[in-house]
């Protein structure tokens, strides 16, 4: 019995657990000092999980591009950030021009869908061109390659939109319907917050029942276990690849205009930070698994918000905001150390990996 | 075949010693410049290089555009000549962080033909950037760097080779908390920094000055310039009841941080302040019309000298529009300490050649004494600080968000 324990765990292992074991015990340590130190009211913890959960829900969208792409691919799509940054980019000049004419205010429902058409439309377009024009091509060469091929392309659409549209931001109009909160009592929330995740809550059951219950989900998935086989079954493997991408992109276009009403700037370079931070949620979640993903979104947003109050505020560390992505990235170290396959992943046997 | 050819490169390296040797005992020997750094030697017509390293990109472009073109203007007011030889200039991207500024001062001191640089507009870019700059002998005068650091006592040998024309934090910062504590009365201030050099110092000195002044500093925070949800930590600056927030970062963070303050409950009413960095058209457009009612401090215009009047109408003629930033005055200065300290020390060899000395350069910049300039009258210390610092409050109201212009009657003067 202990013999068949010491040859499943080696010394590597043994280390990395205790270092998972002492940043657990860190983060618990502060955050039973922040509670006690009692700064925060319940109220703000409410505000936190709330910003966390806008936030998050952002990611999970994201997320969703990165873990479609991986399942059937077996790529990391590192354009993808840039999927997500062209939606909102173009459809900005949409959302200028319905406020410089007043429209945006008279009819602010109908203003939302055409700019979210726009950029659904323009991410899924242009992530289907670049699964077309950059990694077809190379769907037989060794996996690093398309890899390689990733980063030129995420670099060549970023410069193209920044000789396209110039390299300054460009502010998002405001939009008078998602402003002001509403009030429960003492608890308060943002409308747009609300908007967001609700939105975003509705993209991802949309997404998830796609790939669940229709037949083109089916034959996604059926790519995703097994190319050849998919193939032989009659799916067209490649078709299916390219709707992957697709469907990918309306999820990256629509996060896209939800970060833009959110924050209300957009710049040639904004994909990069959330697309990083999407694709950490993706492992997170355990790459190639779509609800992991959308856990994965949720669970960073959350702790990105909630984390430097709770974990490091009690540990009497001056200006924890600052560490909000260490904090972050450590919970990623964390996660795989205890479960290297992420929160939802499956075991991945040989044929897999 | 491959003897041969290692044959024909050792043949060809021993003549090229001896060609670099002959030509260098062809130097005519009549006339003679030396420096302890090195010597820019220019030919009869050929163009005295002057390198910019400047924001002039990405989101924090406006800063390094308004000071691009006040060196632009101080270049046509000399007529495009400098001793009989044309200027010419060359930018260079910084990016406003640290490895931006380390890139282009690496490019610039590359460079043989750059007599002196101007710049940078961001001191997170000056700190790894002016060492390496100096190393190669090329002196740099910033007219935007304004943390302290850049030009303390214990700064170190490495930035001799710095001067600035704007004004240092330890002036602005007082200011800042000055006019919180007498003017809004305000009894507890929190502060936010980027952890960018400008930013960090301005906040430090800020809360120190508040709080000698007799206030208290409920926080002392830091976002990092990519950050976009600001919300949770301005809750958790709320949680101390702040009445002023004093962030003095850049544009996209700061806009950030102005339209989600008011969201945040205990916010409300707190007044806001940024500084130099952010009091620009740019950061209107980011922060919208949460911007209203928040205050800046600033270089004084009114202050300025006869000349900036002038200086307007050429800028609005040249480009068409208002200044994007409150540090085209320094830039112009800037440029125009340069070419004054040029024209001391170049000497003409008979053959027409211009001889500058690098260490000469750099004493005749440091040795500027009483130099008018559109931004006041220009005396360098012994640490080049050259400015003559006047520094106001402006307050931003809903018309200048609305036609995106810079207030240009200050709010508050202290003097």
């Amino acid at each position: 019995m202990l013999h068949k324990i010491r040859e499943r765990v080696t010394p590597t292992d043994l280390i990395m657990w205790l270092i998972g074991t002492c940043l657990l015990f860190l983060m618990i340590w502060g955050s039973i000092a922040t509670i006690k130190g009692g700064t925060y009211s319940i109220h703000h913890w409410f505000d936190f999980v709330i910003f966390g959960l806008a936030q998050g829900s952002i990611y999970a969208l994201i997320a969703m591009g990165y873990t479609m792409v991986y399942g059937v691919l077996r790529m990391i799509n590192f354009a993808h950030s840039e999927v997500f940054m062209s939606g909102p980019y173009t459809a900005y000049y949409f959302a200028a021009a319905f406020y410089s004419s007043g429209l945006l205010d008279r009819q602010p429902i109908l203003c939302l869908m055409i700019i979210f058409l726009v950029a659904m439309s323009t991410s899924s377009g242009i992530a289907f061109l670049l699964e077309r024009v950059a990694y077809r091509p190379l769907r037989t060469a060794p996996r690093l390659i398309p890899l390689i091929t990733a980063i030129g392309a995420s670099f060549f659409l970023q410069y193209v939109f920044r000789g396209l549209f110039g390299s300054g931001f460009q502010a998002y109009p405001v939009v008078k319907i998602l402003e002001g909160e509403w009030r429960f009592g003492e608890f308060r929330l943002l409308k747009f917050q609300v908007i967001v995740i609700l939105a975003a809550a509705l993209l991802l059951a949309a997404l998830y029942s796609f790939i669940q219950r229709t037949k083109v989900g089916k034959a996604i998935r059926a790519v995703s276990e097994d190319k050849e086989t998919a193939y032989l079954m009659g799916i067209d493997v490649d078709r299916m690849i390219s709707t992957t991408f697709v469907i990918g992109g309306l999820a990256a276009g629509a996060a896209g205009v939800l970060y833009a009403l959110m924050f209300k700037q957009v710049h040639f370079f904004m994909g990069f930070i959330p697309g990083i931070k999407a694709f950490t949620a993706a492992v997170l979640g355990g790459i190639g698994n779509i609800p992991g993903a959308m856990l994965g979104g949720i669970f960073l947003g959350l702790i990105e918000s909630i984390g430097p109050s709770l974990f490091l505020d009690g540990l009497g560390i001056i200006a924890p905001y600052q560490l909000k992505d260490a904090i972050a990235f450590t919970m990623l170290v964390l996660v795989l150390i205890f479960r290297p396959t992420g929160i939802l992943g499956e075991r991945l046997a040989v044929k897999k990996a | 075949m491959k003897r041969i050819s290692i044959l024909l490169l050792i043949l060809g390296i021993l003549g090229s010693f001896i060609l670099a040797d002959a030509q260098q005992q062809a130097k005519p020997t009549a006339f003679k410049y030396e420096d302890p750094i090195g010597v820019v030697k220019i030919k009869k017509g050929d163009p005295i290089h002057i390198a910019c390293w400047f924001v002039i990109a990405g989101p924090d472009a406006s800063l390094g555009i308004d000071t691009k073109r006040g060196v632009e203007i101080a270049v046509d007011d000399k007529g495009g000549k400098l001793l009989g030889h044309p200027i010419k200039l060359s930018f260079q991207d910084s990016g406003c962080n640290a490895e931006g500024g380390q890139a282009a001062a690496t490019k610039l001191a590359a460079d043989p033909t750059i007599v002196a640089a101007i710049g940078s507009n961001c001191s997170s870019e000056a700190k790894p950037g002016v060492p390496i700059l100096w190393k190669a002998g090329i002196p740099t005068v910033s007219p935007s760097n304004t943390a302290p650091y850049l030009t303390d006592p214990n700064r170190g040998p490495e930035y001799d080779g710095y001067l600035r024309t704007c004004h240092n934090d330890k002036v602005q910062g007082a200011v800042a908390a000055q006019f919180a504590w007498t003017q809004l009365k305000v009894k507890k201030a929190a502060t936010i920094h980027d952890g960018s050099v400008y930013a960090e110092q301005l906040a430090k000195v800020f809360a120190e000055t508040f709080k000698k002044l007799g206030g208290t500093i409920t926080a002392q925070e830091a976002v990092a310039p990519t950050d976009t949800d600001m919300r949770p930590v301005l809750t958790k600056i709320a949680t101390g009841k702040p009445e002023f927030i004093y962030y003095p970062i850049f544009i996209a963070a700061g806009g950030h941080i102005t339209r989600q303050a008011k969201e945040i409950k205990g916010l409300e009413k707190v007044a806001l302040m940024g500084a130099d960095g952010i009091f620009s058209p740019d950061f209107y457009k980011a922060a919208g019309e949460a911007a209203i009612g928040m205050y800046h401090s600033s270089p004084d215009f009114s202050a300025f000298a006869e000349g900036y009047k002038s200086f307007l109408e050429k800028h609005q003629k040249k480009y068409g529009e208002k200044p994007l930033a409150p540090f085209h005055a320094h830039a112009y200065d800037a440029a125009m300490m340069v070419f004054a300290a040029i024209e001391k020390v170049a000497k003409r060899a008979p053959d027409g050649t211009l001889y500058i000395g690098r260490k000469a350069l750099r004493d005749a910049l440091y040795a500027t004494k009483n130099f008018k300039g559109l931004t006041g009258t220009l005396s360098c210390d012994k640490y080049g600080d050259c400015a003559d610092p006047k520094i106001a409050v402006y307050k931003t109201t809903a018309e200048n968000v609305k036609n995106l212009v810079m207030p240009d009657k200050p709010f508050w003067k202290p003097y």
